[in-house]
């Protein structure tokens, strides 16, 4: 189904900080600006990717779409409700529309309960969704959904199942109140290749058949452009490039993501020798103290005297980019 | 002679369900100046026969036989302190988690001057001379400072980077690097690998490298074999495997991969799971999963069959698979 145009989910100037303990008591040590100002819109049945390096802040920016997390300020939008301000009935239904699945499919699942009770579950909190005596029927759809044998697998439990199996599962947990957005954070970074294309295959196939929309939230930039409409580039709590998957990929316009591109390994050995790669230096400093000005200056190339005193802002249009001198499309 | 030659190495771990046979019979050869990539999934039996090239492994109860040679030297029949001096001296191992191999309560410049005294009965002060080298060449930015610091006052790539220093320190023949940059961002694994590479280059060590990521092979080895349950199914050279594989595991794996180059409309997906090796089916050990599997397959074990080209294929029908994927 193509992306259209009206949207699910809106994310205003998100931002999350976290306390620091400092070394000397009742003394602050600062902040974590574990995100720092997040904007974008998720439109019906897309999916919009969200790329970046450990602890730039995408699993934060997950638990505050859903509501785990209490935003610092800034706010995520649904139709008429906003996230965090939502109370009884309306956060009900919001906790309802818009689900999440987690990366480790070893620990999203509790290990003291049956496939049968695991997916019972939602039912239980939103009585009113399903009647009673319809709901076994209905978890038994969502297994065939997703590709399990209810006949096989109901009564078991999740040690007993594989990896691949297991996120299966949570994603059928997520789609059993049929969401509106499913918030994905690394769902298959813990997979083998191979089992990482069926829950991969089984991610397209569901949104063509359901329209839910998906933030699909990885590392790993290969898996990302394969399954998203929309990439979103994070450095150190904000987003440095928004944009259509090929413009993105194709023609990268911050220096961060062209780097962040050139670094994939790229499964062709014929070209090794050919390819340039931009190596960065270091690693990404810390969110507790970050760079003046531009956040990448510290290991961007092509930083000047602008880059330490004024921060680019994320411009609007179709392919905003946070950068000072972007690179030519 | 190959630096590595290991012929038929089979490991077995004892338990309640009858044996773990993690490496069925295993032969590869590693080269000097080389580079190995053993590409595999999890559990295919990776690790345990790099910890066995490295006797480290607990026997018992594990059971290891078959032959592993360095220099054309037997390894697996020494006495177990000859052993370890060949291990610790003649080959360097690096680790998927650095701060589970250095030690925490030490500075990396007291571990690094430490394997120096200990090893090659260096003074103090050459010691320290040569620590400040090798954390150099690891390109960690003022060496000499930061000898003094613990593992965890640094980032994740530069304890790579220091195990990499350390594994390097008495100059082997052979590096061993499972996992290397696994845990680690992709510019991060990019600087890794590179400095593996050139590490290589300048110094002539054979590397075998494990992975299970097609896309690092793709970019550091010369040489392949694809591991499933315990066994190689398919070798040969990077070129060779990627441009047309010959098994259908290696097909599948090329076919499941998403790049980043270009936009795929669907992925292959290999059904199911790798087996137990606890309970491996009968035949081929990839008939369950495979779309080629003929009534043969069921039931008898194929063989690694030479092809030409210096290649190899643990295929029935390996004619059938390298002519559907030959371009
Ligand atoms: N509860 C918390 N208290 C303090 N700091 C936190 C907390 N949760 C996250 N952080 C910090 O916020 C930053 C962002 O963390 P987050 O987990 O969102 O990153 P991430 O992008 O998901 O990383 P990864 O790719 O490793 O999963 C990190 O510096 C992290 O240490
Ligand atoms: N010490 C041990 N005792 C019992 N079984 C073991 C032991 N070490 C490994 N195994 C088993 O042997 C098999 C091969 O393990 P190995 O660690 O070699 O896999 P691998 O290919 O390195 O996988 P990964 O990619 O997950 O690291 C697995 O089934 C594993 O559970
Ligand atoms: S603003 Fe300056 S430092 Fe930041 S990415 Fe652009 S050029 Fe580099
Ligand atoms: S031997 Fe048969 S089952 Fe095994 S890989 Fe070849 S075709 Fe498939
Ligand atoms: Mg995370
Ligand atoms: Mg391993």
């Amino acid at each position: 189904m193509p992306p259209s145009d009206d949207v699910v989910l809106r994310v205003e100037n998100l931002v999350k900080h976290f306390p620091v303990k400092g070394r000397i008591p009742f003394v602050s040590g600062g902040v974590v600006k574990a995100v720092d100002g997040v904007s974008f819109d998720l439109r019906r049945g897309e999916t919009l990717g969200v790329v970046g390096e450990s602890g730039c802040g995408k699993s934060t920016l997950a638990r505050m779409l859903v509501g785990l997390e209490q935003p610092t300020s800034g706010a995520v939008r649904f139709g008429k409700s906003v996230v965090h301000q939502a109370k009884g009935r309306e956060l009900r239904a919001l906790r309802r529309r818009i689900q999440i699945v987690l990366q480790d499919p070893y620990t999203s699942l509790n290990p003291r309960r049956t496939i049968r009770e695991i997916l019972l579950q939602p039912f239980e909190i939103h009585p009113d969704v399903l009647d009673r005596r319809r709901r076994v029927e209905r978890i038994k759809e969502l297994l065939d959904l997703v590709g399990l044998d209810a006949s096989l697998h109901l009564d078991r439990y999740p040690h007993q199942f594989s990896g691949g199996q297991r996120q299966r599962i949570g994603i059928a947990r997520a789609l059993a109140l049929n969401p509106d957005v499913i918030v994905c954070d690394e769902p298959v970074s813990a997979l083998d290749v191979s089992v990482q294309a069926q829950v991969v295959n089984l991610l397209e196939r569901l949104q063509d058949e359901l329209g839910v929309a998906y933030v699909f939230i990885a590392h790993d930039l290969s898996v990302v452009r394969h399954i998203s409409d929309r990439v979103a580039v994070m450095y150190l709590g904000k987003l440095v490039e928004t944009g259509p998957e090929i413009d993105l990929y194709d023609s990268p316009r911050h220096p961060y993501t062209s780097a962040l591109l050139s670094a994939v390994p790229v499964p062709d050995p014929a070209g090794r020798r050919q390819r340039q790669r931009i190596l960065l230096a270091g690693d990404p400093p810390s969110p507790v103290n970050p760079p003046s000005g531009c956040r990448f200056r510290t290991r961007c190339w092509q930083a000047t005297d602008t880059c330490a005193t004024t921060e680019p802002p994320l411009a609007t249009g179709a392919h905003p980019v946070a950068c000072h001198y972007p690179l030519a499309a | 002679m190959s630096l590595l030659e290991i012929d038929d190495l089979r490991v077995a771990f004892p338990s309640p369900n009858g044996p773990v046979n993690a490496v069925n019979g295993v032969s590869l050869e590693v080269d000097s100046g080389r580079t190995l990539a053993i590409l595999g999934e999890s559990g295919s039996g990776k690790s345990v026969t790099a910890q066995a090239v490295m006797g480290i492994l607990d026997v018992p109860p594990a059971t290891v036989s078959g032959s592993v040679r360095l220099q054309g030297r037997e390894l697996l029949n020494l006495p177990r302190k000859q052993r370890e001096r060949i291990s610790g001296e003649e080959i360097g191992m690096v680790f998927q988690d650095a701060m589970a191999a250095l030690n925490p309560v030490f500075t990396i410049g007291h571990q690094i001057m430490e394997v120096l005294r200990v090893r090659r009965g260096m003074s103090r002060a050459d010691a320290r001379r040569r620590a400040i080298e090798l954390v150099d060449r690891v390109r960690i930015p003022a060496a000499r400072d930061r000898l003094r610091d613990y593992p965890h006052q640094f980032s994740g790539g530069m304890r790579q980077r220091i195990m990499i220093a350390l594994a390097i320190s008495l100059e082997p023949d052979l590096l061993i690097a499972d996992e290397p940059t696994t845990a680690l961002d992709v510019t991060v694994q990019a600087q890794v690998m590179e400095l593996l590479a050139e590490i290589q280059r300048d110094s002539g060590m054979g590397l075998l490298l494990i992975t299970h990521d097609l896309g690092v092979v793709a970019e550091v080895a010369d040489e392949v074999a694809v591991m499933y349950a315990g066994r190689i199914v398919e070798r040969g050279t990077v070129e060779q495997i990627f441009a047309g594989p010959a098994h259908p595991y290696t097909e599948g794996l090329l076919a499941s991969m998403p790049r980043v180059d270009r936009r795929d409309e669907q992925l292959y997906a290999i059904p199911g799971a790798p087996p137990n090796p606890a309970r491996l089916p009968t035949g081929c050990p990839f008939h369950l999963r495979c779309p080629r599997a003929t009534d043969e397959c069921l039931v008898t074990l194929p063989p690694l069959h030479a092809l030409p080209a210096d290649r190899a294929s643990a295929c029935h029908h390996h004619e059938e698979v390298l002519g559907a994927t030959q371009r």
